[in-house]
């Protein structure tokens, strides 16, 4: 790190135009002593029926592997060793080997999944089946579908609570997330929300439960008693209210922060989690999408749908630093430690 | 006031007014009991007579929308104890629905979906005044229902021709394809559309360089060498024609639009009641999650979706988001939500739709399709507006000539 600013500083100090060249090159060269990890990122490409694979030291794509017909949510396992990949138009959720980057086999999703979470222990993987309002658990190791559960018209978001105890499931026509108990799978609250909900995340302690909602233009919070208790509303100036369209929602690991992907408002919004309130809008890709961390908190890596690239925000300084070109119409992203 | 009451009995009263607020604020936002929705179709036969039996009208046509929409808010329902039914309500072309609507009245029914034609909608409008009736008007697009005869009771889901006619010339301006031929069809349907596009044509800055009349010899749509006479007919009716980018046509009575494309004098483009539409929906239609929807909608009628499918799945979803909200199935209640400033409606065009509070349409995002694809969305890029960029379609509120209660 000291490295990295010693180096910048260097910069400022040159003149402009070796500036511009050189001082970019040893910045890069710098970079892997900033982050003392490299980490994978896995970009799935809704359009490109493919995964981009992404080296997150040198920044860049280091694989393209074709896999089904639209994918889009897509989960590691615990260990990062496979990547469960809901491929739409194949209705299937397929499995990557990411070692040798070869699909290795695939769930019976039900029809066009669109989302999924695996369960804290890797053993069970939920899915969201757009066309029938259902939740569908999948035993990982049978490969069997073991339970249904009906939801609200159009499900969409998925998320489990910190403990594993509550799986929510946000459906986008009925304007609801749905609080489903793990244990007997059946719903024991449902939370009307603003319209289209997309997101839904729990902060770090468990103690709220955020969701986006895209059309409706808001965040809602809502509380242990499983109501409402705020909305938070965004404006960006010079941009019509209709183009702020929440989606992707992640805490940082520490629960101070959320960031929010505003779809075609091209920001990634930072909000102050204890006090609620917008900080900063960061300027990404077109219709930024999904949003994920690398593992030790430093960085996060936005899906720009519709400009065919990766923002990548450095957590601790607040700002973009890099954009990395993928597939066609990134649309879900998860990061592995290794 | 503070001045003609005591003290005390002021404050009373104050408490009295917190404590509604309090409690306004802390009940709790769904009912506890059953609410049960009945709401109906009432539906004029569309003509049979298309140029294209891809057009034809189903037996369906618009109520199976509906029908949908009620399934969705059932599901939904499911979770509030709310349920939602339509009944179907036809009436005979050309007659009135004044009686049927008072029939459903009688029975208790005053959320009405209308597919009537404008007059007759207006009418029924008219006789329901003193009723708690809400009218969704789902087919109807002359400007005068949302501007000097507006009525409070009704709902414009569908847009308006000067909507349509804006979507489909910012396209055309976008495009740099501003040299506009216009061809209408002899009705009177025919000039309110050619009169929203030439008043297009004049907000965006195309310009009409010659206008001409189709003539409707009158008979039926098809034979079984019907394309060896237009082939002939089409090239003869559009030559001589000062020079044009493109060719609009206003044909709202099937007679001759969609023999225009390919057979024009010109080599030309046709834009308008044929070729590149404007339209609130089409079975095409599949971004931002519209495939769902479609989806389902070929699941339940076993047919694609068109635009009056649509906008009856959008009017029915309106009341089951209205009840959904207020936990209450009120007609008024209902009027009351979609009216005010809390009512926004997602229905797969890429951003939320709201009402237009000073007559009552729906806000909405113009597709413009050639019946396989959508080729763009309007309002375009860099047409801009200070409230909503929606309001570049359509008579906006500083020049309405509507006025509501």
């Amino acid at each position: 790190m000291q490295t990295a600013m010693m180096l910048r500083r260097g910069c400022k100090a040159a003149p402009r135009i070796a500036r511009a060249f050189a001082c970019g090159a040893l910045f890069l060269g710098a970079w892997p002593m900033a982050s003392a990890l490299a980490f994978t990122a896995y970009v799935s490409n809704e359009k490109g029926n493919s995964i981009s694979v992404i080296d997150t030291d040198k920044l860049e794509v280091t694989q393209t592997v074709k896999v089904g017909r639209r994918p889009r949510g897509i989960a590691l396992t615990q260990d990062g060793g496979q990547l469960f990949i809901c491929s739409g138009d194949d209705n299937a959720i397929q499995i990557l080997d990411t070692k040798t980057l070869t699909i290795i086999g695939k769930m019976p999703s039900g029809a066009d999944p669109e989302l999924l979470v695996l369960s804290p222990d890797g053993k069970l993987l939920y899915t969201s089946n757009e066309n029938d309002n259902l939740v569908t658990a999948i035993d990982v190791a049978t490969r069997k579908a073991v339970a249904e559960i009906p939801v609200g018209v159009e499900p969409e978001g998925m998320t489990l609570s910190p403990d594993g105890k509550v799986l929510v499931n946000t459906s986008e026509t009925t304007n609801m997330a749905h609080l489903i108990d793990t244990q007997t799978r059946k719903i024991f609250a449902n939370v009307l929300v603003d319209a289209r909900p997309r997101a839904a995340q729990y902060t770090p302690d468990g103690s709220e439960l955020w969701v986006t909602s895209e059309v409706g233009g808001t965040v809602s919070v809502i509380g242990a008693d499983h109501k409402v208790k705020q909305k938070i509303a965004f404006a960006v100036p010079g941009l019509a209210k209709e183009a702020i369209q929440p989606v992707g929602l992640r805490f940082t690991p520490d629960g101070s922060k959320v960031f929010v992907a505003l779809g075609p408002a091209n920001r990634v919004a930072v909000i102050d989690v204890a006090s609620k309130t917008v900080e900063k809008y960061l300027l990404v890709g077109q219709r930024v999408w999904q949003l994920a961390f690398t593992p030790d908190g430093k960085f996060l890596y936005a899906t720009n749908g519709v400009s065919n690239d990766v923002s990548v925000i450095d957590v601790g300084k607040l700002k973009v630093v890099k954009s990395i070109a993928v597939g066609s119409f990134p649309w879900g992203v998860a990061i592995a430690k290794e | 006031m503070t001045r003609t009451c005591r003290q005390g009995l002021c404050l009373k009263r104050l408490a009295t007014a917190l404590s509604a607020l309090a409690f306004a604020a802390l009940a709790p936002p769904l009912h506890a009991e059953h609410i049960d929705v009945r709401a109906a179709f009432v539906r004029a036969p569309h003509s049979p007579d298309t140029l294209s039996i891809l057009d034809v009208p189903a037996e369906d046509d618009a109520i199976a929308g509906a029908r949908l929409a009620v399934e969705d808010n059932n599901t939904t329902g499911r979770f509030l104890d709310q349920s939602f039914s339509i009944d179907d309500a036809p009436v005979d072309s050309g007659a009135s629905a004044v009686a049927a609507v008072k029939r459903l009245v009688d029975e208790g029914v005053f959320l009405i979906l209308a597919d009537l034609p404008g007059p007759s909608l207006l009418e029924l409008a008219d006789a329901m005044r003193d009723k708690p009736v809400l009218l969704f008007n789902i087919s109807a697009p002359e400007d005068m229902l949302r501007e000097e005869n507006c009525r409070a009771n009704v709902i414009h889901v569908a847009p308006s021709y000067s909507m349509l006619a804006d979507g489909l010339a910012q396209y055309l301006v976008w495009k740099q394809w501003k040299r506009w031929l216009l061809i209408k069809g002899p009705h009177p349907q025919d000039e309110l559309y050619a009169g929203a596009l030439r008043r297009s044509a004049k907000k965006f800055g195309a310009k009409i360089t010659d206008e001409r009349v189709y003539e409707d010899t009158g008979g039926g749509r098809r034979s079984d060498s019907g394309s060896v006479q237009t082939q002939r007919l089409v090239p003869a009716a559009t030559q001589n024609a000062a020079p044009y980018d493109v060719l609009v046509a206003a044909d709202e009575s099937e007679v001759f639009a969609n023999y225009l494309p390919y057979r024009t004098f010109d080599p030309r483009p046709v834009a308008g009641s044929a070729g590149l539409k404007p339209l609130s929906w089409d079975g095409s239609h599949e971004q931002w999650g519209a495939i769902q929807l479609q989806n389902r909608f070929v699941k339940l009628a076993a047919r694609r979706m068109n635009e009056r499918d649509n906008q009856a799945w959008v009017a029915m979803r309106m009341i089951g988001e209205a009840v959904s909200r207020t936990g209450s199935g009120d007609p008024k209640v209902i009027r009351d939500y979609i009216t005010g400033p809390e009512f926004a409606i997602a229905a797969f065009k890429g951003q939320k739709q709201t009402l237009r509070h000073w007559n009552q349409q729906l806000r909405q995002p113009i597709l413009l399709g050639d019946g396989r694809m959508i080729v763009s969305v309007s309002p375009q890029e860099g047409f801009l507006h200070q409230t909503s960029e929606l309001d570049t379609l359509g008579f906006d509120q500083p020049e309405t000539k509507c006025k509501l209660p």
